[in-house]
């Protein structure tokens, strides 16, 4: 079948930047392409009409126009805007966390319907979310089991033995959770509690609904946080841009406002 | 860019190269740009060049306002006309010609170089906002307008100013969103018309 020139898509815009004198090249993630780069002309422009619906973090239709280079869009709607995000900076600097880790955690034009199902449903979350880190750590651990690189929790990385119920070690480079005797000679290994363990494991195999109901106090949070980070690191072979500016939030909340640097929800029981 | 061919002579490969380092300068517009150089009076080249560099000695920050200025403090720090009140902190210089150009504001600037932007690294410890701060200390402003672009950095950089400047005790607004001059409302997105309604105003007949 001829590739028509013309194309409908949805996309849910991740990332911008500027080209030339009026112009954008956005990444968008769709549900059927996967990610992938397009022109958006004039965009930057105040009389334009696509600008306002072009923002990143916005659920679009899009009509695109096959290019040479990148394809161009040639219209759009907004379908969902995400407003809630955009009025709240705690909310907005995880939402745009969450695109970051989407956009570099996947290729270009590889298609993952799942993945975009998860990037919306991040979204969605963050939006009303009591508890906005936890709907991250959610995220970061699902992106990584679709892109095949889920850390090893059920048995200890370096012998393969089932983990027993006590304190382990999670080594990034090694790709999961070890068990004590298998620590000397790892690269990074940190203190896993069985805490720390069980949310992991519930990240990785329960629904958001049933992460979502567990009330996980704030050095657990903090733990396993510190566990997911240090992975993605390792995975990436860089850092998330957007993880310094939430740390910042995060580091003059507490200065401002001492006794009550707890904004975050993270002991407060959502459900 | 290619070697340039020997057909070319040595200075006018060198002054296509620096050309083609300007954004927006494809190899051919270089080219052209350098051949009509050559064919121009000495004079004229003469005024560009001294332009070119006067620019560069001479233009230096505002040590308050942090806009492009050749005499510090800049005209617009340093004017008896202005109203020492208010501070409109803008994104970009450039955004202070558009709003000069307007006549309708005659507070100062505060210019910020640039808009928080998480994604690309860009924090707020890149731009202009402890000169800021320390402008505000000396109790003199009672207002900050906050006049970031109404994109997705500038709103964050606008809501980041907000949370830090809400203990200081000033009145901080931000421009008004909504429709453009000219505008079309079919093509208006949800955010602005949702914006635009919430600030409508009682027409005067």
């Amino acid at each position: 079948m001829p590739n028509p020139r013309l194309y409908k898509t949805e996309a849910i815009i991740v990332r911008q930047r500027k080209l030339g004198e009026a112009d954008r090249i956005l990444t968008l993630y769709t549900p059927a392409l996967g990610k992938l780069d397009a022109k958006a002309k004039g965009v930057r422009k105040t009389t334009s009409r696509m600008s306002g619906h072009l923002q990143p973090l916005t659920r679009c239709l899009l009509q695109m126009a096959r290019g040479h280079a990148s394809d161009v869009i040639t219209g759009c709607e907004t379908l969902e805007s995400f407003q809630p995000l955009r009025e709240d900076l705690d909310r907005l600097s995880r939402a745009l966390y969450a695109a970051e880790l989407v956009d570099r955690m996947t290729a270009e034009r590889v298609h993952s319907f799942p993945t975009y199902r998860l990037l919306l449903d991040t979204l969605r979350r963050l939006q009303q979310s009591a508890n906005p880190d936890l709907v991250l750590r959610f995220l970061e651990m699902r992106l990584m089991d679709q892109a095949g690189f889920g850390p090893r929790l059920d048995a200890c990385v370096g012998c393969s033995r089932p983990l027993e119920p006590e304190q382990h070690f999670f080594a990034p480079q090694a790709g999961g959770a070890v068990c004590r005797a298998c620590v000397p000679g790892l690269a990074g290994p940190r203190v896993l509690t069985l805490n720390g363990l069980k949310v992991l494991r519930l990240l990785q195999r329960g629904s958001y609904n049933d992460v979502a109901r567990v009330n996980v106090p704030p050095d657990l949070a903090q733990e396993v946080e510190h566990h997911l980070r240090s992975y993605i690191v390792c995975v990436l072979e860089r850092d998330v841009n957007a993880a310094a500016f939430i740390e910042r939030l995060r580091r003059e909340e507490r200065n401002t406002e001492p006794g009550t640097g707890n904004k975050e929800g993270q002991g407060a029981p959502c459900s | 860019m290619n070697e340039p061919s020997p057909a070319t002579a040595a200075p006018l490969a060198r002054l296509i190269q620096e050309f083609y380092k300007l954004p927006g300068i494809g190899p051919k517009s270089a080219q052209r740009l350098a051949y009509y150089l050559l064919r121009m009076p000495a004079a004229e080249a003469q005024a560009l060049a001294s332009a070119i560099l006067e620019v560069k000695e001479k233009i230096t920050l505002c040590t308050v306002c942090q806009n492009v200025t050749e005499i510090d403090p800049c005209r617009i720090c340093s004017g008896q006309q202005r109203d020492r009140t208010i501070i409109c902190v803008v994104e970009e210089p450039l955004d202070i010609l558009a709003l000069e150009r307007t006549q309708s504001y005659r507070g100062l600037y505060h210019v910020l170089h640039g808009a928080i932007s998480p994604m690309d690294g860009i924090g707020p410890e890149d731009l202009k906002i402890a000169d800021l701060l320390a402008r505000l200390r000396s109790g003199e402003v009672t207002e900050v307008i906050l006049a970031t672009n109404p994109n997705l950095e500038g709103e964050a950089t606008a809501m980041y100013l907000s949370r830090l400047l809400g203990p200081l005790g000033l009145s901080v607004t931000s421009l008004a969103r909504g429709l453009p001059a000219g505008g079309d409302l079919e093509y208006a997105d949800d955010v602005t018309l949702t914006r635009a309604l919430e600030g409508r105003l009682e027409i005067r007949g």
